[in-house]
Order: structure tokens, then C-alpha cells, then sequence
């Protein structure tokens, strides 16, 4: 779980930072071109079959590792300890993973499946930007997105420093350093993603 | 202190035998000192029970000093009641409010079956133990003590480890019942002394091996256990566990 975690993480540097272009407010412009370079450069080509590997591993790992351990406690407590002893998303990695999964699912269909179909089957360019900002003038979706980013917000704050622990990484002098960075990682990147649907909606860029 | 007494409503685990399905039962403890540990209020309870004929609370316990990690109980939801850093026997019945509903139930893991009412089997943490909890000595005369020198940190780290007593209550709090806490102080203990290196690889393999096969679950870094351990064994102790699972798994 931690090697593929650390992998998505270090993935969603790159998305965020990508699609932050967006908030450069030159009617994406900026957008489409890294959009345009990604998506015809074979070596991020390449990269991405990795990264459907790494996010499928991650998901069968999850799938299984929830499973197991909820079958090592058959009968279980009438009383629980709740908050008192562990953070409740730590405990609920398994519920905000299959939020993100659905999550996910609703997002490849809305922007990664139709930038494929554009790639390989007509050369007309393919202007993503403009599909965002039709995607996001409907009000549910962007709820939907809002939510999916808060999921992975409480996702990334428990499996940041729980990937380190995994690995062994577990030092006094940068357990504080380790948990800071993770908080302050999930929130910029969650932060960056929420505002876009938002932004979009509420007619900022445009 | 003052001393004073509190009456108290528990609603406590029983179970016949292995095989029994086991329930709920309702007992009053009246006049209970808030003086008394959690296991003499049980006794004050046991000896009224074998009073009236019936057949009394099993539970274990033995040093009731906090040594030996016997008094396995949960206690309205948490390894061993309230208090963290106790065990059960060192738990002080002024922790409770008069007239306070208490649940206990044992410990709850596919690995530690209900023997009878509040009482596990724990045998499977002496099998991790035995996989590799040892270290080889030569026989002869005793080596001189200053032979061997040990830097204090390590020393330290170590000993810290070797304070865990075995009670359970990491498996208990764990919400995927992971024996990790456990496994990873009896590691650290050893790895982290120059006696402890002849086995170093094969101990941390051969114990991680038997924690899977008893039926624990694998850790997911929620950090319960830490909170409920009576010796406060630290969570470090599994990412040095992760550590040496690594480095062994690439050097065998
Ligand atoms: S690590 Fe702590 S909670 Fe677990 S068995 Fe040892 S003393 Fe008990
Ligand atoms: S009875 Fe020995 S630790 Fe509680």
C-alpha cells in the first residue's frame, strides 16, 4: 500500500500542478498547451500505463487488506473506543478509498475518456479546457467533485505519514516534519482541486 | 484521599465454554470502595455469586501489580478501562461515577478465542515468541560484562521495547485485531543488541510468519494500540519492525 500511495501522491503533484494552469485566467490557453504536450508526449505516455498499474495495484491491495483484516475480529465489540484511541479517518481508509474509486470512475468517464477518443480518432485539437468549463456550469457536478476532493483530502492526511511508518521511516526528530508536510501536502493539493470545479462555476475563469 | 463508595450496574461478557455462543448478564456491585482495584471489585462480585450458587466471573489475572499482562478486560470500549499506561489490576475503581453502567467483555480477535467468559487464549503470542523471541548463547563461563560494549541510546530503545509484557491489549484495541505492537517489541528488543544479531534476519522473518499464520491482521498505522498499551510501547517500534522485515527479505 505505502509504495503505491507514495506513487499517487508524487502523481497528484503533477496533476494539480498541471491543471492549476487553468488560474492563469488566459482562457486556457497555458491549459491546453500542457494538456496538449502531455497527452502527445510519449514519454509521459509511457508513464502513464505506470500509473494506471500503480493506482490498480493500490486499489486489489486496498480491496484485499480490508477484507482480511475485517474477517480477523468475527464477533465483534458492544463497546468501542472510537475517537478516544485513533483518528476516525485512519480507521475509515477502506470507506474513502471505495468513495474515491466511485469518485474516480465518474471522473475518467467525464474528462479522461474523451481526451482518448480526440487523441486517436480525428486530428481536430481537442480543446479540454472548454469541456471543464461546460462539465462545471452544472451544480451537481460540481458538488460531486467538492466531495471526492474531501474524501481524498482525509484519504492523503492518514496515508502520507502512514506510508512512511510502513517503510520504516520513523524518527523523533522528523515524526513533526513527516506529519506537517503530510497535513500541509493534502490540503494545498485538495484545496487546489476543489477550487477548480469552483472557480469554473462561479464564472471566475473563464 | 477520602474513601468513599459507589455502587455500581456491569453488564459483563459470560460464556460457558469455547463453543458457547455467550451473552450479556447484568449484575449490581454495591459498596464498592473507590480504593479498590477493577479485579478486587470482581472478586467483591464472585464472592457473592459463589454465595448465592452460581458460578462466578472467570478472568484472568495473576501479579496484579501491572508485570505479568494477564488481566485481559475491556472495559466500556477500551483495553483494560479508562486509564491510559494501566493494566486492568492497576486500574482504581475512583476512575468509575456512582451508578455507572460498566460493560466488560474480553478481548475480542480471531486469534484470542473465548476460553470462558472474560478469559482468552493467548497461546498464540508464546508461538510468535517461540519463532524467534530467543538469542543463541555459547555455554561456558559467563562473558565479562564489559566485553560488550552497547551504546546507551540502543541500550535504551531497547529496554524500552523489552517492557512489553505480553497482555494483548494492542491485539484487543486494533480494529483489524494486528498483533504488530507485540511482534515489533520483541523484534526491537533483540535487534537493537549485539546479542541479538546472529538471528537478526531469521527471527524477524520466522515471527513475522507466525503472527500471519495465528490469524492477526496486518497493521494499518491507526495508532490505537500505542494509545492503549500499558507499557507504552512505542509505534517506532514497528517501522523498526518494517525495517528489519526489509532488510531481511533483501539480504536472505
Ligand atoms: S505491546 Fe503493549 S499492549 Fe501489546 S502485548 Fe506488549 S504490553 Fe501489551
Ligand atoms: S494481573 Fe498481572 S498485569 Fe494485571
Amino acid at each position: 500500500m505505502a509504495f503505491t500511495g507514495i506513487f499517487l501522491i508524487l502523481f497528484l503533484i503533477v496533476h494539480s500542478v498541471a491543471n492549476s494552469c487553468i488560474f492563469l485566467n488566459d482562457s486556457g490557453e497555458t491549459y491546453n498547451a500542457v494538456a496538449h504536450f502531455l497527452s502527445h508526449n510519449w514519454i509521459v505516455r509511457f508513464l502513464e500505463i505506470g500509473l494506471f498499474v500503480g493506482l490498480f495495484a493500490h486499489i486489489i491491495q486496498g480491496i484485499m487488506l480490508t477484507l482480511a483484516n475485517n474477517s480477523k475480529r468475527p464477533i465483534k465489540y458492544a463497546v468501542n473506543a472510537g475517537n478516544a484511541t485513533s483518528k476516525w479517518y485512519s480507521r475509515s481508509m477502506g470507506i474513502l478509498g471505495s468513495l474515491l474509486l466511485l469518485f474516480l470512475v465518474i471522473h475518467l468517464k467525464d474528462f479522461f475518456i474523451g481526451t482518448k477518443i480526440a487523441l486517436y480518432s480525428g486530428d481536430a485539437p481537442h480543446n479540454l479546457f472548454e469541456e471543464m468549463k461546460e462539465e462545471f456550469s452544472n451544480p451537481i457536478v460540481v458538488g460531486v467533485y467538492v466531495l471526492g476532493v474531501v474524501a481524498l483530502c482525509w484519504h492523503l492526511i492518514h496515508g502520507f505519514s502512514s506510508a512512511f511508518q510502513t517503510i520504516g521511516i520513523n524518527n523523533p526528530k522528523y515524526n513533526p516534519l513527516i506529519k506537517t508536510a503530510g497535513i500541509v501536502y493534502s490540503l494545498i493539493v485538495c484545496i487546489a482541486f476543489a477550487m477548480m470545479p469552483i472557480a469554473f462555476y462561479l464564472g471566475w475563469i473563464s | 484521599m477520602e474513601h468513599t463508595t459507589i455502587n455500581l450496574n456491569l453488564k459483563v461478557w459470560r460464556q460457558k465454554n469455547a463453543e458457547d455462543k455467550g451473552q450479556f448478564e447484568n449484575y449490581k456491585a454495591e459498596n464498592i470502595s473507590t480504593e479498590m482495584s477493577f479485579l478486587e471489585m470482581f472478586d467483591v462480585l464472585n464472592e457473592k455469586l459463589i454465595n448465592e450458587g452460581q458460578d462466578p466471573v472467570a478472568f484472568d489475572h495473576d501479579c496484579r501489580e501491572g508485570i505479568c499482562g494477564m488481566c485481559s478486560m475491556h472495559i466500556n470500549g477500551r483495553a483494560h478501562g479508562p486509564w491510559s499506561g494501566t493494566t486492568t489490576c492497576q486500574l482504581h475503581m475512583r476512575a468509575f461515577k456512582d451508578g455507572e453502567t460498566i460493560t466488560v467483555e474480553p478481548w475480542r480477535a480471531k486469534a484470542f478465542p473465548v476460553l470462558k467468559d472474560l478469559t482468552v487464549d493467548r497461546s498464540a503470542f508464546d508461538r510468535i515468541q517461540q519463532a524467534g523471541g530467543y538469542v543463541s548463547v555459547n555455554t561456558g563461563n559467563a562473558q565479562d560484562g564489559n566485553a560488550l560494549p552497547i551504546d546507551k541510546k540502543n541500550a535504551d530503545a531497547s529496554f524500552d521495547a523489552a517492557m512489553c509484557i505480553g497482555c494483548g491489549a494492542c491485539v484487543a484495541a486494533c480494529k483489524n485485531s494486528s498483533a504488530m505492537l507485540f511482534t515489533s517489541a520483541k523484534v526491537s528488543q533483540y535487534a537493537l543488541l549485539p546479542q541479538g544479531q546472529p538471528e537478526r534476519t531469521t527471527r524477524v522473518m520466522n515471527m513475522v510468519a507466525q503472527m500471519d499464520k495465528e490469524g492477526f491482521g496486518a497493521c494499518t498505522n491507526t495508532g490505537a494500540c500505542e494509545a492503549e498499551c500499558p507499557k507504552e510501547i512505542s509505534i517506532s517500534n514497528i517501522a523498526r519492525l518494517n525495517r528489519e522485515y526489509l532488510n531481511a527479505q533483501l539480504s536472505l
